[in-house]
């Protein structure tokens, strides 16, 4: 990288820096002046929407490809194998172009919030002030740590590798930190409020005498009655909406821990398939066969670790609306039963889409390993499985927005007697479960193709993981069967995370019999990289896409949970933007926001390509000096 | 016997999934399946048999050779042009179905379950928040069995005074009234209905009614009449209780699992 690029990146960064660092001075001065101002042509609304989507995709990317990129290094560091170290060093390159873009975007959204929402900034920089002074020095920390570790790489080889791996790690720990900080600012507004265990004393105490104060037949004992560690109290007077809590008490507010790991997660996932995406690019425009084989490769590599993230994420996702319902009910139900009902219908079509599409990928991948023929007799009743989990998944609970009059009157109502139970979450849970434990056996046929084991005991362990994998899927299915059952509490707090367990220990206890039983095994043929279909590289593509609109669509239900609130319960939204806005508009929203966040991630990475042609360009005439010396 | 093709095969699946649906499934099993949801159904299908045909090469060529047959096989000419004289009539049919006048009106725009408010009232008294109210008389399940079921039994009067006209005598949305109301009136025999909800949600709409819902999500176009201006509190906290324990089903709870 030049220098000229390095001090505009630098500048970039810094420009957002400044925009952090003066933002609560000009919250003050703002505050008595207005309470919105409008966004010219598209609104105040749409613009902070797409600032914030587009950095958070950004954001995402940049905090979710280190975190793999330091493991495949350690990899690459332990086996001695280049190819992997290189992989590694490529990854982080492209974390480089997308970095100055995410912090301009930061500036950006954060210039736009002071502007259009002073109020609202100055509510929010009074609680969260210092952790906003945090944040920069925990950006600067991202920056420098970033830079080291990237343009380090190539002289930070060999006896200084631990050194460099260090660097990966405390960049991730940057990274990792960064987040939790701004997510704590928004599941605030989502959830002012925690538990009473977790509470400060001082908020406590303010608690007791507000109920006191509210109700004067109560004593200290008896305002104390049913209150238990778990009780759910508010951090503001419910009067006056004065914030009473700490500091801690506002950043452990109730869904915060749930948004940390969800997104932690999804971080992972996303940043494998927009590196999977970018690897499938190149694959199809690639002129030799080297190229070819490395792309195929990496877009494979990015492929296992956006699948490796997407199998734990409907989990966190179920976790996360959990706590979403312990906190409010009516938010709860607005969510999953209400308002928001029928975008989760659209979340199961594009979950739906990314499990077909991992899947369709390591199918495809089979077939550029000799001898992996023969799992594909299996494939036909793998597919029907997963799409008949998906089909469950995405059936409605309610039709009466689709449904004519009359076909309502056949069901005898909006649900359908039979079909209607899909539409419960004790169904749509063994449905995930079941596509997991099948896409997990996609993978376990993809690691023993082309292989043979040598293991003595292998047809014991053949029948030992058949009989795992069928005891697992009917536990799962009879577990669901009981959920329609039992009371709520039951099901959620016992039976689905049983389910959730039996499919993960499904999954560790195969992959170490298939270890062992694999570990000497003899090669009946080798991977073709480079072999794969075009096809499957679209499938990628599409992959990449359906995830960035998936988190649009997602960003859009947990801010829209809040409905006419800036802090739900505290502060309102007065704006004329109150409203919440219409699915299809919001549809339409996410869709302009993904166009834009490909476009910019493609002109970025398209100058990465730019620099490396002509660097290349201007090495190839000293390399061909060089050969012509070598020959003399 | 000639083997079938591959793109034969494919097409079986599709209107054989079709069928299963619309008749077997939709008719012998259950009652019939709304349009858009065997729809739905059918693109899954499609996308299963696409994902089938396209992850090999060899596949692929395989369902493609038919198609490429009849478009410039001389000896696929009769089939060639059967299926040229096809097209418009489908095309026709196609047409006609999406413009043809019908005297079957759309279902309610309605959304699944109307969202509740923050505050749980009677006539003008504020009574909690809708998270935290409970049912006063449910620790009696466990307290005092005997005035448990008198409450209990006191529900049942109450519905069989005012609610079975249109919920029916099984709790089961079938009453006499029913089919002449649209939307239809709620079945509590249904696993999805009581289970999902506090009993705080149960009173809001008993106390509230039709005219109580909230202004989003809407029409709603319940005939459910506001009952807080004819029941008592506690009669509504009874009949709440009747209905869970008719049913057998727990309304939620958040406890102490957390």
């Amino acid at each position: 990288m030049s220098k000229k690029r390095l001090y505009l990146i630098l500048g970039c960064v810094l420009i957002a820096y400044a925009f952090l660092a003066v933002a609560p001075v000009v919250f003050a001065q703002d505050a008595t002046e207005a309470e919105y101002r409008p966004f010219p042509k598209i609104g105040s609304r749409n613009a902070a929407w797409i600032a914030a989507q587009l950095h958070l995709l950004f954001g995402s990317f940049i905090l979710g490809v280190p975190m793999f990129a330091v493991i495949i290094e350690f990899i690459g560091w332990k086996t001695k194998d280049m190819r992997y170290d290189r992989m590694a060093q490529e990854f982080i390159k492209l974390c480089m172009g997308a970095f100055s873009t995410t912090a301009l975007l930061g500036g950006v959204l954060v210039f736009i919030l002071i502007w259009c929402y002073p109020k609202v900034m100055t509510k929010l920089s009074g609680i969260f002030g210092p952790t906003m002074i945090f944040y920069v020095v925990l950006f600067f920390g991202e920056t420098f740590t970033l830079y080291l570790y990237s343009y380090g790489w190539d002289k930070m080889q060999g006896r200084h590798k631990g050194w460099h791996l260090f660097l990966g790690v405390l960049l991730n720990v940057w990274g990792t930190a960064i987040m939790f900080v701004s997510n704590s600012w928004l599941s605030y507004q989502t959830s002012p409020a925690t538990q009473y265990g977790v509470l400060s004393e001082g908020r406590r105490k303010s608690w007791i005498e507000e109920k006191l104060a509210a109700d004067p037949s109560l004593t200290p004992e008896t305002a104390m009655e049913g209150v238990t560690s778990h009780t759910m109290v508010p951090l503001h007077n419910e009067t006056t909406g004065e914030f009473m809590g700490t500091l801690w008490d506002a950043v452990n507010n109730f869904t915060w821990m749930p948004v940390n790991i969800h997104r932690l997660v999804g971080n992972i996932a996303f940043g494998g398939s927009i590196v999977a995406a970018y690897a499938a690019f190149r694959f199809l425009v690639a002129k030799t066969k080297e190229d070819k084989a490395h792309y195929d490769w990496m877009g494979y590599t990015g492929n296992f670790i956006a699948l490796c993230g997407l199998i734990p994420l409907p989990f966190l996702g179920y976790w996360l609306g959990r706590e979403i319902y312990m906190f409010n009910n009516t938010m709860g139900i607005n969510m999953m039963g209400s308002l928001f009902s029928w975008l989760f219908i659209i979340q199961a079509v594009m979950i739906g889409v990314l499990f077909i599409g991992a899947n369709y990928y390591l199918w495809s991948g089979m077939g550029r390993i000799e001898g992996a023929e023969v799992y594909a007799r299996y494939r036909p009743y793998m597919i029907t499985v997963i799409i008949i989990c998906v089909a469950i998944w995405m059936t409605p609970r309610t039709l009466s927005k689709i449904s004519s009059a009359s076909e309502l009157s056949a069901m005898g109502g909006a649900n359908h007697p039979h079909l209607g139970l899909f539409g419960l979450m004790t169904a749509k849970n063994t449905a995930v479960n079941i596509i997991i434990l099948t896409t997990f056996l996609s993978f376990l046929f993809y690691r023993r193709s082309g292989k043979i084991p040598t293991a003595s005991w292998k047809r014991i362990g053949n029948v030992a993981i058949s009989v795992i994998f069928f005891l697992a899927t009917v536990s799962i299915v009879v577990i669901g069967i009981v959920g329609f059952t039992v009371p709520t509490d039951l099901r959620v707090n016992i039976l689905t995370p049983y389910q959730v367990l039996v499919a993960l220990a499904v999954m560790a206890v195969v992959t170490v019999v298939d270890i062992f039983m694999y570990r000497k095994a003899t090669m009946s043929g080798t991977i073709k990289w480079g072999e794969m279909t075009d096809r499957s590289q679209y499938v990628l593509i599409l992959v990449a896409i359906t995830f960035t609109s998936l988190m649009g669509l997602m960003g859009y239900a947990r801010s829209g949970l809040r409905e006419a609130w800036h802090i739900f319960g505290v502060m309102q939204d007065t704006s004329p933007d109150a409203f919440t806005p219409l699915l299809s508009e919001a549809v339409n929203m996410v869709a302009i926001i993904m166009v834009a966040f490909f476009a910019l991630v493609g002109f970025i990475f398209w100058l990465g390509l730019w620099g490396e042609k002509k660097k290349q360009a201007a090495a190839a005439p000293v390399e061909a000096e060089v050969a012509v010396e070598s020959d003399d | 016997m000639k083997r079938l093709s591959l793109f034969t095969i494919c097409l079986i699946i599709l209107v054989g999934s079709w069928l299963v649906l619309r008749f077997v499934i939709g008719g012998v099993i259950s009652v019939p399946i709304p349009a858009s949801v065997i729809a739905m159904y059918m693109g899954l299908i499609l996308i299963a048999v696409l994902v089938h045909i396209s992850v090999e090469d060899s596949l692929f060529r395989e369902f493609l050779r038919p198609i490429h047959e009849t478009l410039v096989d001389d000896k696929r000419r009769v089939r060639r042009r059967v299926i040229a004289v096809l097209i418009p009539f489908f095309l026709l049919g196609y047409t006609y179905s999406i413009i043809a006048q019908r005297a079957n009106p759309p279902g309610s725009p309605r959304d699944a379950h109307p969202s509740p408010p923050l505050e749980l009232t009677y006539k003008d008294e504020v009574i909690g928040t809708m998270q935290d109210v409970v049912n006063p008389f449910r620790h009696y399940e466990k307290d005092d069995p005997e005035a448990f079921k008198a409450h209990v039994e006191n529900g049942r009067r109450v519905y069989h005074q005012n609610c079975f006209p249109c919920h029916g005598d099984h709790l089961d949305g079938q009453g006499h009234f029913a089919p002449y109301l649209q939307p239809l009136p709620a079945n509590f025999q249904d696993p999805g209905i009581i289970p999902n909800f506090q009993e705080s949600f149960f009173f809001w709409r008993i106390a509230k009614g039709g005219p109580g819902l909230p202004a989003a999500g809407t029409p709603w176009d319940s005939a459910m009449p506001i009952w807080e201006d004819y029941l008592t509190k506690d009669e509504i906290w009874d009949v709440i209780l009747f209905l869970s324990d008719y049913t057998g089903y727990q309304p939620r709870t958040f406890g102490e699992a957390h």
